[in-house]
């Protein structure tokens, strides 16, 4: 008698479990930047303030793993599955097993290819051409601006997504502004030291850049270089040279707190919020989400970057 | 140190077995090398990456006519030219190790991994914080020196082929780094450690000293012991050398071990300059950048000959044309063209059989009645 209304109660108490707390699986590409970190970081946060049962799984940047986390996602039959992918090819055959156990998938940060957009409900990504339109707004709205205002644009990876995107909703905006224009552009791969090198040479080549108003940087690892190139140059970066780029990493919010630049538009990593919004939409019934949903982060100044550096330094 | 101890271990078996006529053999060697008869051939191996530099600096100056002023200011030589040196400055620390380890006839694919560990440790060690200067750089050397064993005692000793002994490091090196600095980029506020990246003595950057300083010490050592005809032997022909008496093993593993020291200080320079540790990033590919600046200096990947100094010209014409592309104003997707096609042009222009090809088409209507 008692071990059967134990055994009943259990019973139940997984029936409570199972209807009541819903269980996600999300499939992470790894932990290969701080903005990664921080993305899964926050979406962890996330599902424990809406007491979803989040079950994570760290790929180390390989597809393979995040193909065997999905399928064992499927396997132990949880309500929905998130995927970062590593890659944009090789999905249809997993995706296709998630929808034939009626489970909802939904990708986020890059996207994947597949004939049949039906295997997933949504993709939800920052948009870097509105990243890119908010650091033009910003610097063009700026008293230096006004007049003659030659920039420096240090590029990405050329090829990369971001890069393109970036470049291309920041000229949108510097086209209806004909007193600026961008006089140097060059790429500096994302990285410091690159961003350092060309700076370098850049000002150099513009008569050591006493003509130049703005720095516009593609990330803010290679604004940070690039902040050293000026300080050398003997130019002081965020009174002689504006300084906006895009990311929001710690060591940019500190250059801001002291002075050395002065904007960047953070590199949204809180996609866990929207998705379960999504999730829960479907699993309430809505199946017609549009296929794409863009983030944007917010624009940050050199006012609120002291407490935003102490913040995120401590994460 | 370890250099010397294997030219001790490796002159004396030698002297036993052959006696006299082996060391006037070294003398004559010798004497060949730098005979006046060769002289001129000597000239024409400077003459045209010296060439190839001067146009390449000509290129810049018609693009920028601010390209050759110097001005001295905040107490140092700043200008465009001072800016190629001592950018050159990482890749030409490890070309001056590269240029050894390719003349045993190896190849050392993991400095640039080396450079992202050693600067991953100086990193973490200044953020320790109570570390002197002094010592971090020593630790960063010896750290440099653990990796040239690793690739040393692979390739000598468990008979490894270097390109796939050193691949191991290139590859799993970039991960040790990343494990150190936890895949975060590593950043410290330490101005006397950054001085010697950014820093300058007597009017010149402190890199561009400590390449005149290691170009020194390694032409010394190479040139003025027995230790460079060595392993220019070991490169020609390592049986040989060993029957010789040359410890040829001894031989490569120092050169690896010469090559770990280079990645070292390399790393050393990269971290203080930008006052952090890359790990994804430091030194990624500058390997291929050193492998090229040797060859564009003349020595042949099969080893047997090698020059420094001329290794040094290589990497100067490389950052020249870094330069001359950023400078020149053209959309970024041209960036690895333009540079894949100078590089051929220089290397065309280096290749005697090319050279001779060029002129008999140039002097054919001459020739034509006369030489034929």
């Amino acid at each position: 008698m008692k071990i059967k209304s134990i055994v009943a109660g259990l019973s139940l108490c997984f029936i409570c479990h199972s209807s009541f707390a819903t269980t996600i699986g999300f499939a992470q590409v790894g932990s290969e930047s701080g903005w990664r970190t921080s993305f899964s970081e926050s979406v962890k946060a996330e599902a424990k303030k809406r007491g979803i049962d989040l079950k994570f799984s760290d790929a180390q940047q390989k597809q393979e793993n995040q193909i065997k986390a999905v399928r064992s996602f499927i396997a132990q039959g949880v309500d929905a599955i998130i995927i970062a992918p590593v890659v944009e090819t090789g999905w249809t055959p997993v995706l296709k097993e998630a929808k034939r156990a009626r489970i909802p998938v939904v990708i986020v940060d890059r996207n994947v290819q597949v004939q049949d957009e039906s295997l997933f409900v949504t993709r939800i990504a920052s948009d870097f051409v509105e990243e890119g339109r908010k650091a033009a707004g910003w610097l063009l709205s700026q008293p230096q601006a006004q007049q003659q205002c030659n920039i420096i644009e240090l590029q990405g990876t050329v090829g990369a997504t971001a890069a393109i995107d970036r470049a291309k909703g920041f000229n949108e905006v510097l086209a209806k502004h004909p007193q600026a224009k961008i006089v140097r552009s060059q790429t500096a791969e994302f990285t410091r030291a690159k961003g350092k090198e060309v700076m370098e040479s850049l000002l150099k080549a513009e008569q050591g850049g006493k003509d130049i108003c703005a720095l516009w940087a593609h990330n803010d690892e290679m604004a940070l270089g690039a902040i050293q190139a000026i300080k050398e140059a003997g130019l002081k970066p965020g009174k002689d040279l504006l300084v906006v780029s895009v990311d929001g990493v710690p060591d940019y919010f500190k250059a801001m707190a002291d002075g050395d630049a002065n904007a960047t538009v953070e590199l949204n990593p809180h996609l866990g919020g929207p998705a379960f919004d999504v999730i829960d939409a479907y699993l309430k019934g809505k199946k017609d989400t549009a296929k794409l949903i863009s983030t944007t982060g917010e624009l940050f100044l050199q006012d609120t970057a002291a407490a935003e550096y102490e913040k995120r330094r401590l994460n | 140190m370890t250099t010397e101890g294997v030219i001790l271990n490796s002159s004396q078996p030698e002297q036993q077995n052959a006696g006299q006529s082996n060391a006037e053999q070294l003398k004559a060697a010798r004497q060949a090398r730098y005979s006046p008869g060769q002289s001129a051939h000597k000239f024409s191996l400077y003459l045209y990456p010296l060439l190839a530099l001067a146009l390449l600096l000509l290129v810049n100056l018609l693009l920028d006519p601010q390209f050759f002023s110097l001005q001295w200011q905040d107490g140092r030589l700043y200008g465009p030219l001072i800016d190629i040196v001592n950018r050159s400055a990482p890749v030409a620390l490890l070309a001056i190790g590269m240029s050894l380890v390719i003349a045993t006839g190896g190849i050392d694919l993991s400095v640039g991994a080396v450079m992202a560990i050693c600067g991953a440790v100086c990193a973490n060690l200044l953020l320790l914080g109570d570390w002197s200067i002094p010592a971090v750089i020593g630790l960063a050397v010896l750290t440099g020196l653990a990796c040239g064993l690793v690739n040393g005692v692979m390739v000598s000793y468990l008979g490894i082929q270097p390109i796939v002994a050193t691949l191991v490091l290139m590859v799993a090196g970039r991960g040790v780094a990343q494990l150190l600095n936890q895949g975060q980029i590593v950043t410290f506020q330490n101005p006397d450690f950054a001085a010697l990246g950014s820093g300058d003595f007597l009017g010149l950057p402190v890199p561009v000293w400590l390449v005149l300083l290691a170009l020194l010490v390694m032409q010394l050592l190479l040139r003025r012991t027995a230790l460079g005809l060595f392993i220019e032997a070991v490169g020609c022909n390592a049986k040989a050398s060993r029957y010789l008496g040359i410890d040829d093993k001894g031989i490569k593993l120092s050169v690896y071990l010469l090559t770990g020291c280079c990645a070292a200080l390399a790393g050393i320079v990269a971290t203080a300059d930008i006052q952090g540790s890359d790990a994804n990033n430091a030194g990624l590919w500058l390997e291929l950048d050193a492998i090229l600046a040797v060859v564009i200096g003349g020595a042949a990947l099969t080893g047997g000959r090698f020059s420094l100094p001329r290794a040094v010209i290589g990497v100067l014409i490389i950052q020249a044309l870094s330069t001359t592309i950023v400078v020149s104003g053209l959309p970024a997707k041209f960036n690895l063209l333009i540079k894949a096609l100078v590089i051929l042009l220089v290397l065309m222009l280096q290749s005697e059989l090319f050279r001779n090809q060029l002129k008999a088409l140039f002097s054919f209507g001459k020739a034509h009645g006369g030489k034929a």
